[in-house]
């Protein structure tokens, strides 16, 4: 089974991420690290290469040069190899176009398992594996908290809003994880050091068969009019135990809908 | 030497998340309840904390000294006590990886590089510390056997290891009459003595190791008879190292402490950040850590490059980066106030933790005698 991961460098959680009022998009140049739900998913691939003997698991980013760091660090978690999609004209691309990158690398290389987050911690999309299965012609399961693969089969559960449906489809299919998937291991001292003698295949417009038009902020099939930061924190909803705080604590949580 | 490359900032940022998930959580629990948690050492292992600077052929991750000191000082932050049981685990697989022949280095080196299997390392006796080359634990050659006979004191991971390399005379001659042999843990007539209770380091146990009439083959010796000294001392180089930078590590996390504390902190009005006396007592605790840092990664370099000075350099090393992080720490703690004092806070423990860092792997007044007997010698 040849299984692609599909792994995104994003701004680090812990620190303090804002969107650039300039660009309207995200201010990458803060501390970057690969999204976790893609280590994840790192991960769970890795899981169904042992267990599934001579499958490859490949990583494969779109990003700047530095985003090789993202995919040495999946590499050194244990995969076999992996694709950079790096070029100039692809900064700034929307879900639509990066699907549409991501599609013409991986359809020529066959694989049978297109493995991915469920949404980065960034766009916040959740709309490119999706886009990707289309362009791809093949069946798609998202927002899997499980994942197996029995022969062609692929199957997980698919978390809802009221709790979680059992799905299955043929491979090959690209599916997204959420972050109950797996507990991503460490990279060992090995595998760190191992990662630099692990091909990487770095592809640019013209070697994806794309034309300059096809990508990039100029060609942006969306738009985004306008960003705003984010409000300052106010003071919240005091609660006075007067004796019936229990009671008014639940009934906030109720309205707010989180129980 | 100060600019890492970029396997070598993975490699730290590897040890970084493992210390911030699976050691600093629970450092408080493991001190309050004197737990050693073997579970967290083999995930340990399978990082490749088990033998760090042991060849790659029986299972060892073969980095470099100067790799060792960065990762004992991340995995410090998140707890010094199991750091620096991790360093003692190491000099006893260095010893059998450097000194062991093919049939030892293939018996004991899988299951000690995973850290499935522990070692121990015992060199120490009662009222014999710093004189190390006048110990007593005798082993006495019968046929192809030595039969074991003495105490060892204040050794980690007593009780809990797979295997004992011990320091034991085999002749009257001093320091040329030691060996150092491999003492399986289910050998007949090795015990242990009670847990110590001691100040700090309460996540590992530390006992006596007593050897009655323990026969063991002569194959399980290391090196050469009367080898054992020089090879306890070529351990102790790293231990020295790694125990600095345990040591560096304490302090770091104890300085970020605060750090963080004295932004949040207001009295008379303002920040107690923005008080200078505080701000300078900060600045001080970082030069010390950054002075102790730079001859610790020089010393390391050294012992890497098998240099002439790489003895005196780690003694100055240990010396400078272990009262480093005892003074960094315990001026955390009086900043900290009452709260300091409070075992909520986290820093009372890493002074007490670090305090037996200026004590072990060679007193910090051998360290000054090494560096002393050297200058004189020159």
């Amino acid at each position: 089974m040849k299984i692609a991961v599909l792994v995104k460098e994003v701004p680090d959680t812990w620190g303090d991420r804002r969107l650039d009022p300039s660009t309207k998009r995200v201010d990458r140049s803060s501390d970057v690290v690969v999204d976790e739900v893609d280590e994840k998913a790192v991960e769970i691939a890795l899981q169904l290469q042992a267990a599934n003997a001579g499958s490859t698991v490949t990583v494969v980013t779109m990003g700047p040069k530095r985003a090789l760091d993202s995919l040495r660090k999946g590499l050194a978690m244990g995969a076999d190899s992996a694709i950079h999609l790096v070029d100039d004209g692809l900064a700034g691309s929307d879900a639509v176009q990066t699907s549409a990158a991501l599609a013409a690398a991986l359809a020529p290389r066959g694989f049978d398992l297109v493995i991915a987050g469920n949404e980065s911690t960034d766009g916040r999309t959740a709309a490119v594996p999706a886009m990707l299965a289309e362009r791809l012609g093949v069946a798609q399961l998202t927002a899997l908290r499980t994942l197996h693969v029995s022969g062609s089969t692929v199957s997980g559960e698919r978390v809802t809003d009221d709790g979680y449906v059992d799905v299955e489809t043929s491979l090959p299919a690209v599916v997204s994880v959420n972050e109950q998937i797996a507990e991503a291991r460490y990279p060992s001292f090995k595998g760190i050091m191992g990662a630099k003698k692990k091909p990487v295949e770095v592809l640019g417009l013209g070697d994806l068969g794309l034309a300059a038009g096809d990508t990039g902020a100029a060609n942006s099939w969306s738009v985004v009019h306008d960003v705003t930061a984010r409000p300052a924190r106010t003071g919240g909803t005091i609660v006075t135990d007067d004796g019936t705080a229990a009671t008014q604590l639940a009934d906030y949580l109720a309205a707010a809908k989180l129980i | 030497m100060f600019t890492l490359t970029r396997d070598q900032v993975a490699l730290v940022d590897a040890v970084r998340d493992f210390a911030t998930n699976e050691l600093a959580p629970h450092a408080a629990e493991w001190d309050e309840t004197h737990y050693f948690p073997i579970e967290v050492l083999r995930e340990a292992g399978r990082l490749g904390l088990g033998g760090i600077y042991a060849s790659e052929q029986f299972g060892g991750s073969g980095l470099s000294r100067s790799d060792a000191v960065r990762i004992f000082e991340e995995l410090a932050v998140g707890d010094p006590t199991i750091a620096a049981y991790i360093s003692i685990h190491n000099m006893v697989v260095w010893m059998i990886d450097r000194f062991g022949d093919a049939r030892q280095r293939a018996r004991w080196l899988p299951s000690l590089t995973t850290m499935d299997a522990l070692g121990s390392y015992c060199l120490t006796e009662p009222g014999m510390g710093s004189d190390a080359a006048a110990l007593r634990t005798r082993a006495e050659r019968v046929g192809d056997q030595y039969v074991l006979n003495g105490v060892k004191q204040f050794i980690s991971g007593a009780g809990a290891a797979a295997v004992y390399v011990v320091m034991a005379r085999t002749a009257e001659t001093g320091s040329h009459g030691i060996s150092a042999i491999l003492v399986p843990a289910d050998a007949p007539g090795l015990s242990f003595g009670p847990l110590e209770k001691k100040m700090g380091w309460h996540a590992q146990p530390t006992r006596q190791v007593i050897f009655d009439d323990v026969h063991v083959p002569v194959a399980n010796r290391l090196g050469s008879e009367g080898d054992g000294f020089g090879i306890a001392m070529g351990a102790l180089n790293g231990g020295r190292l790694n125990i600095g930078a345990c040591s560096l590590g304490g302090g770091q996390f104890a300085l970020d402490k605060a750090v963080a504390y004295l932004k949040t902190r207001e009295a008379f009005g303002s920040p107690l950040i923005e008080k200078e006396a505080l701000l300078f007592q900060l600045a001080d605790m970082r030069m010390q850590l950054e002075a102790a840092r730079t001859l610790l990664w020089r010393a390391a370099d050294a012992l890497d490059r098998g240099a002439d000075d790489a003895v005196p350099l780690c003694a100055m090393a240990k010396r400078m980066a272990t009262d480093a992080g005892f003074e960094v720490a315990n001026a955390s703690l009086q900043l900290h106030g009452g709260y300091g004092y409070l075992t909520e806070y986290g820093i009372e423990r890493v002074v007490r933790d670090l305090r037996v860092h200026q004590i072990l792997e060679g007193t910090n007044e051998i360290m000054r005698l090494i560096v002393g007997r050297d200058l004189a010698g020159a």
